[in-house]
Parts: structure tokens; C-alpha cells; sequence
């Protein structure tokens, strides 16, 4: 005998029928504040645990051997970009104050140029880029190759571990290379504007010292600090978080993790810039 | 009145998105004991494993530690608890960029406040009885799968934990090294005490060394036992899991394996009118002496030769053999009265002290070194099975009436210092 085939029955299936744009649009808008919000919050809840795990005595060669990475590794990179960001600094102010006969300050604006604003900020998206983002991938490749949760059953805190030297390194680290890069750079100033473009040296250097405030290096201090702050926790927790990602597994996630590290650091430290600068001006 | 357990699973259900991995598990862990859970590729056996070591929680059911749930115990008796467990990853989860020493060391490094010499102490003891003192100075990526898999084993072991949870750990092995891997655990549970959860696909041999056996299958258990009593379930299971591995375990040392044997036995013998029948239970003996005293290693390699050696004679005359315990064998002689075995017997003795005991002497001096000095012997014992008697009772008989048939001494022995 044949089958007669059965009519299909019970309740459309969910979904099936498109809701209505205005729906659709708060479906899509809403699940995206509500994914930010538990990011952020899992974000904050993440960077209080591993700073509470920063002070721990057998924490100091953990911080020592991220210190050299984050730190000292960096130094000829961030050198190498803090010189020609002085050089073209000098090379761009010595012609528009040219205009003005104003040729005396160069060495007023190459300054506080670097040390208020792009000193910090170019600082560490260098560090993003070589450091940051090192990070990332490597904690990520920790995750899926389940060294992080070895780690768990050998009562080792993964973010005690990982973590916390890091966040500790980045606090030493960024500061002081902020100051090289400023350094270089108005070193770098100095080639272009006065070497190549014959400013006075006098006048470059005593402008420097007469018109640098410790309220712009205390300016600049600050920022380096919450950056450093912002773009180890971002790091950090994406690679940390690598294997909850909806849009990829494996290797690849490990890749978009180091991207999205990258490209959030970025736009962070923008925007951290200019809420600081408005707090400190 | 039972003993209470350990670890116990009640009602225990996990689910990733929409596919269920464990439906409603529950079973017993016995303190002391080595449980074995088998099952196919994706029935959720690791993820039972990491629901006891706290990497992953139930969706609902409890897991039970000395009766209390785990989900419900405060902060200090969570550390108390995890601090007993430890655990070898299905992919060693080594730290890649740390030598074999550093990965070793690592948990007493973070967890302990020992000087340093006694953690390089520790840590080297455990690296020199996984056999990877050589390599103690290399990165994961420059040994070799086998070499990484005992660095995870001996990492898993250097906190002396009271239960050891093994997810495959003889996973990418060779035939001699998957015994001896499983022949080392059962020396540290005997030398260290510890209770061992097992995940392994070596049957029978994991049987050898198993108190309990627990079957996963299609989500649940199926069956929690010992592993004589695993011969008679009544599950689809036996035929999928077990025949297929023991296929390839033939393949791999030629002899049966407990449930062949008894099978073999079941087909040619029991049941007949008055026929008879000689069993011949074959003992290497110093075994600990040598585990102890040389490798692991270098013992399965000699058991694996004597069992090769047996299934050459006896099988040209009708035998057939199989590999009981850790370090015995056990061969029929179908047909065969009592005097007709012992002649068969003596040739093989004749035979066994010109050439076999040369052969395990060349294999075992192969692996000490040169100034180390062992004995070692083989004894067998003969009995008359009738097959109206039960075997067992046969075997037993035979055990009984062991006697040396071969002794090995050292020529070379080291000088008391």
C-alpha cells in the first residue's frame, strides 16, 4: 500500500514571517546594546580582577619578563616613528610660522605638540600594533589550545597569570616610552627645523625650556597611563575571550580577536584623548 | 553496606546550543579505584571529565564530592577540592613556550611556597620516571607526540594528586608504549594511592589495570561494572566498541584477548562430553623490580616478546593464548591430556631457556644501562581441565602449582658502594 504523504501541521515555525521594519530595526539595535553592555561589563569586571591579582609576590618576574616585552622591545619602533613624527612636526611648523615671522617658537610648538598630544597617543598605537596585538594572538592560541583551562586545574588563577603582569608591565612601560618618543621627537624637530631648514638652535632649544610646563608632561603622563590601561584590557580580553566569539572558531577566531584588539585599541585611544584633554585643559 | 563514593554524577544533563551530550548521567566514583569510561568518539567522555574538574558546569543534575555538590561549596573548600584533582588534557595542553622542565614545574612554581631546589628536585623526579630527562631542556614542538604526551603525564602527576583524571593518555602512543603508559599508572596508583578516572580506547588492555568500567553511550551510561562482568552485558555497545578495538588489538600483539579467549574456549571446548584439555599459566616474574629499577618501558617490551614467544609454540600445536594480567599468560592445549602437555611444555622450556630467555635478555639489556643489574625469571604452572569443570577454577588450579621454569641472572653485578 502506498504512503499517503502527512499535511504538515502545528505552528508556523518562529521566524518564518518577517516582522515589521520599526521591529526589526530595535530587534537588530537592541541586541547589539545589550551585547556592548555585557561586553563593557564583563570588560570592567575582568581588568578589577586582574589589577586586585597585580600584587602578589610571585608576580615580580612575571612583570619583569612583560616589562622587557612590552617596554624594552618597543623602544626602537616607537624611537624610529618619534623621529620622523618630529621631523615632519618641524619640517610642517617651520613653514607655517615662516608665514607669520614666528620662525623663534618652533621649538614652543614641535614641544608641546609631542607632549601633550602625539607623544601619548602615537605612543601606544605603536604599542598596539607590535605589542597590543601580539598579545592578543597569543593568549588566544592559549585559549583554544586549552592552556588556559590547564592552568584552571592546576589552581593557577589564568588571570593572575596572563593577565596581571601585563597590566602592571603596560603601566610602567607606556609612560616611559611615551617620554622617549617625546624625546626623539623633538630631537627630530630639531634635525628638520634647524639642521635642514636653518632655525635658530638657540631659540629652538630655550623656547622648549621656557615654555614646557611639568602641568603639560603631568598632562601627558596621564594619558599614557589610561592608555595603557585601555589597550592591555582590550587585548587582553580579546584574546582571552577568543573561543566566545559567534564569528569564527579556531585559528580564525584567534585572527579576528587580534583585529578587533587593534582596531578597538585604536578608536579608543582616540576617543580617551579627547575625553582627557577636555578633563585636563 | 556499600562504601560511599567519592565522586558521584546524579541526574546530571549538559547541553551545548541544541545538542544534548550528556542526558541525565549518573554514576559512582570509589575512592582508591581506577574507573575507566569508554564509549565512541563524541559521547561526552571528556566532558564528564572536565565537568568534575570544575571546567565546565551541568545545565542541571549535581556532581557530588564526599556527598556535597560541588556547585555549593565555598570558596575555600572549592580550593581544597580542586587542589586534590588533577588533570591530563586529551591534547596535553602544554605550554608551548616553556621546556618540558618548565612545564613540569610549573604547578609547584604557583602553587606551593617550596625552595626552589626542592621543586627542581620534584620536577626531576617525575621528568626522569616519564623517561624525558634527555629532553628536559626542549620545547614541546621539538619532541615528539609520544615525548609530549609523558611531559602532560608527568605534569598531571608532580602535585601528587589524590585523583588523577586521564583523558586519553595513551593517545598517539605506540603498541609499547600505550601499555607502558597504562602500566605506569597502575604503578602510581599502587606506589602513591590515588584514585584515577580513565578515558581510553585500549581494550583490553586498560581492562588490566581497571577496577570499574564505565560505558557512555548515546548519552548515557549503559552500563558501570567491572570489566569480567562487561563481557556479558546485553547492549549494542558490546559489539560496536568492543569488537572493533579488539580487532585492531589483535592485529597489534597477535594474541587473544580475555573475551576472544573465553570465546575460543566457549567454542572449542565448553560443553563437549569428557574431552580434556591442559591449561598452562606462564608468570614473568621481578616485574615491579624492573618497573621500579628500569622502565615501564623496557617490561612491557619483555612481556610483549614472551607472549610473541608463546603464541609461536603453542599455536603451531593447536594452542591458544592470551595475556591475563599485567604479567601473566595464560595458554590452552585443546585436547590434550596432562602428559601430553608436559611433553609439549618441555620442548618449549628446551626451547625457551636456548633461545626465548637470550631473546628477553637481548630486548631488556637493550633498554638498562650498562652498569644496572636485574634478575628476572619465568614460571608455569600445569593443570587438567575437564570441560564439564568450570575454567576458572582450572586456571586457579594452575596457578597454584607454579614452579621456575627459567631464571635469568645478571653476570655483571654492581659492587655494594
Amino acid at each position: 500500500m502506498a504512503e499517503t504523504p502527512l499535511p504538515p501541521s502545528g505552528p508556523p515555525a518562529a521566524g518564518s514571517r518577517n516582522p515589521p521594519p520599526l521591529i526589526a530595526f530595535f530587534n537588530v539595535f537592541g541586541g547589539f546594546a545589550i551585547r556592548l553592555n555585557n561586553n563593557l561589563g564583563a570588560m570592567a569586571v575582568f581588568f578589577v580582577r586582574a589589577v586586585v591579582l597585580v600584587f602578589h609576590p610571585k608576580q615580580v618576574r612575571e612583570i619583569v619578563h612583560q616589562v622587557y616585552f612590552i617596554g624594552a622591545r618597543s623602544a626602537n619602533i616607537v624611537m624610529l616613528v618619534g623621529f620622523f613624527t618630529g621631523m615632519v612636526l618641524g619640517l610642517q611648523l617651520y613653514y607655517v610660522m615662516n608665514k607669520f615671522g614666528a620662525v623663534g617658537f618652533l621649538g614652543t610648538a614641535v614641544a608641546l605638540s609631542l607632549i601633550r598630544e602625539l607623544g601619548p597617543v602615537l605612543t601606544a598605537i605603536m604599542i598596539t600594533a607590535r605589542a597590543g596585538s601580539a598579545m592578543t594572538a597569543e593568549i588566544g592560541i592559549q585559549r583554544i589550545s586549552e592552556q588556559i583551562d590547564a592552568l584552571t586545574t592546576m589552581r593557577i588563577d589564568p588571570l593572575g597569570y596572563l593577565i596581571s603582569p601585563r597590566i602592571a608591565a603596560a603601566v610602567i612601560s607606556f609612560p616611559i616610552l611615551t617620554a622617549l618618543f617625546d624625546l626623539i621627537g623633538i630631537l627630530g624637530g630639531y634635525v628638520s627645523g634647524v639642521v635642514l631648514l636653518g632655525a635658530d638652535s638657540g631659540a629652538y632649544l630655550h623656547r622648549i625650556d621656557a615654555s614646557v610646563d611639568w602641568i603639560d608632561v603631568r598632562g601627558g603622563f596621564i594619558k599614557s597611563v589610561v592608555f595603557a590601561l585601555l589597550v592591555i584590557t582590550i587585548c587582553c580580553f580579546q584574546g582571552f575571550f577568543t573561543h566566545l566569539r559567534r564569528d569564527g572558531y579556531g585559528a580564525k577566531s584567534v585572527s579576528l580577536s587580534t583585529t578587533s584588539a587593534v582596531v578597538i585599541s585604536c578608536v579608543m585611544i582616540l576617543v580617551a584623548d579627547y575625553v582627557v584633554t577636555s578633563f585636563l585643559l | 553496606m556499600a562504601p560511599e563514593p567519592l565522586i558521584e554524577f546524579r541526574n546530571v544533563t549538559k547541553r551545548f546550543g541544541d545538542r544534548t551530550i550528556l542526558d541525565g548521567i549518573d554514576f559512582k566514583i570509589y575512592e582508591g579505584e581506577v574507573t575507566t569510561i569508554i564509549g565512541l568518539s563524541g559521547t561526552g567522555k571528556s566532558v564528564s571529565l572536565k565537568h568534575i574538574i570544575g571546567l565546565l558546569t551541568p545545565d542541571s543534575g549535581d556532581i557530588l564530592y564526599r556527598g556535597k555538590p560541588i556547585t555549593r561549596m565555598s570558596r575555600t573548600e572549592w580550593n581544597d577540592y580542586i587542589g586534590r584533582i588533577s588533570y591530563m588534557f586529551q591534547n596535553n595542553a602544554l605550554f608551548d613556550s616553556m621546556t618540558v622542565f618548565e612545564n613540569v614545574a610549573l604547578p609547584l612554581k604557583r602553587t606551593t611556597n617550596l625552595k626552589r631546589s626542592e621543586i627542581e628536585r620534584r620536577a626531576m623526579t617525575r621528568i626522569e620516571q616519564a623517561e624525558l630527562a634527555e629532553v628536559a631542556h626542549k620545547y614541546p614542538s621539538e619532541i615528539s607526540g609520544g615525548m609530549q604526551k609523558r611531559t602532560a603525564l608527568a605534569r598531571a602527576m608532580v602535585t601528587d594528586p589524590q585523583v588523577v583524571l586521564f583523558d586519553e593518555p595513551t593517545t598517539g602512543q605506540d603498541p609499547i608504549r600505550k601499555n607502558a603508559i597504562l602500566q605506569m599508572i597502575a604503578h602510581y596508583k599502587k606506589v602513591y594511592g590515588f584514585t584515577a578516572i580513565l578515558i581510553s580506547h585500549e581494550i583490553p588492555d586498560v581492562f588490566f589495570i581497571s577496577n570499574r568500567v564505565l560505558v557512555l553511550w548515546d548519552k548515557k551510561i549503559v552500563f558501570e561494572g567491572a570489566p569480567e562482568e562487561m563481557e556479558n552485558a546485553k547492549h549494542p555497545f558490546r559489539d560496536e566498541i568492543i569488537q572493533s578495538l579488539e580487532s585492531l588489538q589483535r592485529e597489534l600483539t597477535g594474541l587473544y584477548s580475555r573475551r576472544q579467549f573465553k570465546v575460543r574456549y566457549q567454542t572449542d571446548l565448553a560443553g563437549r562430553d569428557d574431552d580434556t584439555y591442559a591449561v598452562l599459566v606462564f608468570s614473568f616474574d621481578n616485574m615491579d623490580a624492573i618497573i621500579a629499577g628500569v622502565s615501564h618501558d623496557a617490561a612491557q617490551q619483555v612481556m610483549r616478546s614472551l607472549g610473541t614467544y608463546l603464541r609461536k609454540h603453542f599455536g603451531a600445536v593447536g594452542g591458544f593464548s592470551s595475556r591475563q594480567t599485567l604479567n601473566e599468560f595464560i595458554t590452552i592445549l585443546p585436547f590434550s591430556n596432562l602428559e601430553e602437555a608436559r611433553r609439549i611444555l618441555e620442548d618449549f622450556v628446551g626451547d625457551f631457556r636456548s633461545q626465548g630467555m637470550a631473546e628477553l635478555a637481548r630486548v631488556f639489556n637493550e633498554k638498562i644501562q650498562q652498569d644496572a643489574c636485574f634478575d628476572f625469571s619465568v614460571s608455569v604452572g600445569m593443570a587438567q581441565g575437564k570441560t564439564q569443570v568450570e575454567i576458572e577454577s582450572v586456571i586457579e588450579f594452575a596457578r597454584f602449582k607454579k614452579e621456575l621454569i627459567s631464571n635469568f641472572q645478571c653476570e655483571t653485578r654492581r659492587e655494594p658502594s
